[in-house]
């Protein structure tokens, strides 16, 4: 996918809890794929996995309720830990297309910006109200509009935050960085040339 | 104007601003590792791109390689493939690789200092979290994601925000038996895992000025784990100590206008940090945590904290207590350990090797029955050192086992991981759910001095302390 990211509208899936790591999305077995393809199936696998045996309420990945949901919702410092990409791609795959949280881990954020996944900051208040009305609803549309940072559940508004430079990279298309990169190569170059190289005598040799 | 050296690297290698506040930066120095690089190599074949800077790029194979010291291929066919792969891509990219089979590898945090490859005044791209350790040597050093591993490839450039900064100053003495990993621990401990969103952790004080570019290192390399991007020290004389001589450092002829060049990107006196705090090194203690998130922890001879205590993190709390089968007013004392792991980017190197050895050797102790003690060495390097020490001798008198170099029980990608119910006494890094390879495994971070103390008595200890025949102390 390509091309300016304004506004994300779908029904919410609600994913209780802080501090879930980019480990637990996606756990380091599945990092020998190299190939992002399929990763969605193993999203939260162990956690799923251990709430089926449990046989107690099911993960809301696995709950039928959610099935068509697109848009997340969870607590704070959500994505911390590795830099996996295989997170956010295994969400993205999964069919999210934008995520409501409290805070996320930094490089999450960058990961899920690099493939056009926004994910808005909300205040501790909104996220337990969204969160109850994705499971008492399951199929009100929310809609997360980027550019105006509300989010519009049925009669409810919330206000979204998203720093400044984040939300005009997704409203005009740059999210999508290498082509952007790549239209500065020829200043890249120069300013590379003003860096010292790295001991050229030894380069290539190893 | 006055600056701090994430200013001053930071304003040095901008491109150009291509929104606000995100930032098109130049990169100095791209290490690539077989995990995060694949597809991003596939990328760059699809849309018939050249990587831009072939010579700044540099790979190892590090989270999935065996450290059991087979021959190829390994066991786990997934993994072979993987590091075959990056051999490949490599080659096929001119990018120097530091090729298992040349028995050059090892993690490429504890391989690319070791090379003379980090030197300060560097933005130092990695697709791994745990780069912030490179910013030991005055760098701007931070992890990224796949598709930046592709737009450094191509570009040798990627889009950065400028964060914060956080001057966290320790100063003073640490007590005997306390650690680099023990100060970083502490200081994740008091601000939080996620108290580091948005901020570049500079590290100054009389501690950190003190400390061996192996304990900087330490430090830079948990930043992450409190949340910073990354995180730093200023260089000094004691990075130019460890660099010079080194395979990739610059030789004689431009060592002094480098050295000169490095130490002027230090902070300025006068520089303004968006935060400060000071820590007292003589408050510090050997810490153990006793959660899933690294700033669950205590120091060893203190209860688990009161319910009471956790604030807003109440919810979280209670889970992490419920899966470590842990209660508040509970001693870390005394838990009992199957495994026990030294080894990974945090704690690899080799004075953490020295470390465990010197406590060894104040007694005759050996592995308690029923554990399995790993040493895994950050690098080939570092193994060999150690051989040449007689190391290899002395952890295999008292029981451990003494592996080749990699990641290891750290991710649990190898054949090295938990298995079941398992419980770790663990130099790395993330104690998070399932993060050493089993589901329900269960992780307690440490220093190595502390992981051989554990180790030796089969359960959690304060490695401080004689145990009752012992010999004690020298």
């Amino acid at each position: 996918m390509t091309g300016p990211i304004l506004a994300v509208t779908g029904c919410g899936l609600p994913l209780p809890g802080n501090n879930i790591d980019t480990d637990q999305i996606i756990e380091s077995r599945y990092l020998k794929l190299t190939s992002f393809q399929g990763m969605e199936t193993h999203v939260f696998e162990s956690l799923r996995q251990m709430a089926r045996t449990a046989g107690a309420t099911p993960h809301p990945f696995d709950d039928p309720r959610y099935k068509e949901a697109s848009v997340l919702v969870v607590g704070r410092n959500f994505g911390c830990g590795s830099s996996r990409e295989h997170a956010p791609q295994a969400l993205y795959r999964y069919g999210i297309r934008a995520i409501i949280g409290q805070s996320f881990g930094e490089i999450f954020v960058g990961n899920c910006l690099s493939i056009g996944l926004p994910c808005v900051e909300v205040a501790a208040k909104d996220e337990a109200k969204l969160q109850d009305l994705c499971r008492e609803f399951p199929t009100q549309c929310i809609t997360v509009d980027i550019a105006k940072g509300v989010i519009f559940a049925g009669q409810r508004q919330f206000s979204a935050a998203l720093e400044e430079g984040r939300k005009q990279r997704l409203v005009s298309g740059s999210w999508d960085s290498l082509n952007v990169l790549l239209d500065a190569a020829e200043h890249t170059r120069t300013k590379l040339q003003e860096l010292p190289v790295i001991n050229p005598i030894k380069t290539g040799t190893t | 104007m006055a600056r701090t050296l994430y200013q001053k690297v930071f304003d040095l290698h901008v491109v150009r601003e291509v929104a606000d506040n995100q930032y098109q930066l130049a990169v100095d120095l791209h290490l690539v590792n077989e995990v995060s690089s694949p597809q991003a190599f596939d990328e760059l074949r699809e849309r018939g791109l050249p990587l831009a800077a072939p010579h700044r790029t540099f790979a190892c194979a590090d989270h999935s390689i065996s450290t059991g010291g087979d021959v190829r291929k390994f066991d786990d066919l997934l993994c072979e493939a993987q590091v075959q792969l990056l051999g490949r891509n490599t080659q096929e990219n001119e990018v120097t690789y530091f090729d298992p089979m040349k028995g050059l590898h090892g993690i490429i945090h504890v391989v690319a200092p070791e090379q003379g490859l980090t030197q300060p005044g560097m933005v130092i791209a990695c697709g791994d979290s745990h780069t912030s350790t490179h910013g030991a040597f005055g760098t701007i050093a931070f992890g990224i994601g796949t598709s930046q591993v592709r737009d450094v490839l191509a570009s040798q450039s990627l889009i950065a925000e400028k964060l914060k900064t956080r001057r966290i100053a320790v100063e003073g003495k640490l007590p005997s038996g306390v650690f680099a990993k023990d100060v970083a621990l502490h200081i994740i401990h008091r601000l939080g895992a996620k108290g580091g969103l948005g901020y570049a952790y500079e590290f100054c004080g009389t501690t950190i000025s003190g400390f061996s570019m192996d304990e900087r290192m330490t430090l830079c390399n948990m930043a992450v784990e409190g949340g910073a991007r990354c995180g730093y020290v200023n260089p000094d004389e004691t990075t130019l100590v460890y660099l010079r001589n080194r395979p990739y450092a610059p030789g004689a002829a431009t060592w002094e206008q480098a050295a000169a060049r490095w130490l002027s990107f230090a902070s300025d006196p006068e520089a303004y940090w968006d935060d400060e705090v000071v820590f007292h090194a003589e408050d510090i203690r050997p810490m153990v945590t006793w959660g899933t998130s690294p700033d669950q922890s205590v120091p060893v001879d203190e209860p688990l904290p009161d319910l009471a205590q956790a604030g807003e993190e109440i919810d979280g709390w209670r889970a992490a207590m419920d899966f470590m089968g842990a209660a508040s007013g509970q001693s870390v004392m005394g838990i009992p350990i199957d495994i026990a792991f030294i080894g990974s980017c945090t704690n690899g190197r080799l004075s953490d090797l020295e470390a465990v050895a010197d406590f060894l050797r104040q007694s005759d102790r050996r592995v308690a029955s029923g554990v399995r003690a790993l040493i895994v060495p950050g690098s080939r390097n570092v193994r060999e050192a150690a051989i040449a020490q007689g190391l290899d001798r002395l952890f295999a008198d008292r029981g451990f086992e003494m592996r080749d170099a990699g990641c290891s029980l750290c991710c649990g990608m190898n054949a090295d991981k938990l298995v079941g119910l398992q419980v770790c006494a663990s130099s790395s890094n993330r104690n998070f759910r399932g993060r050493q390879g089993s589901p329900m495994g269960r992780t307690y971070l440490m220093s190595p001095v502390m992981v051989a103390a554990a180790a030796l008595a089969g359960k959690i200890t304060d490695g401080r302390m004689p145990e009752p025949g012992s010999g004690g102390h020298k």
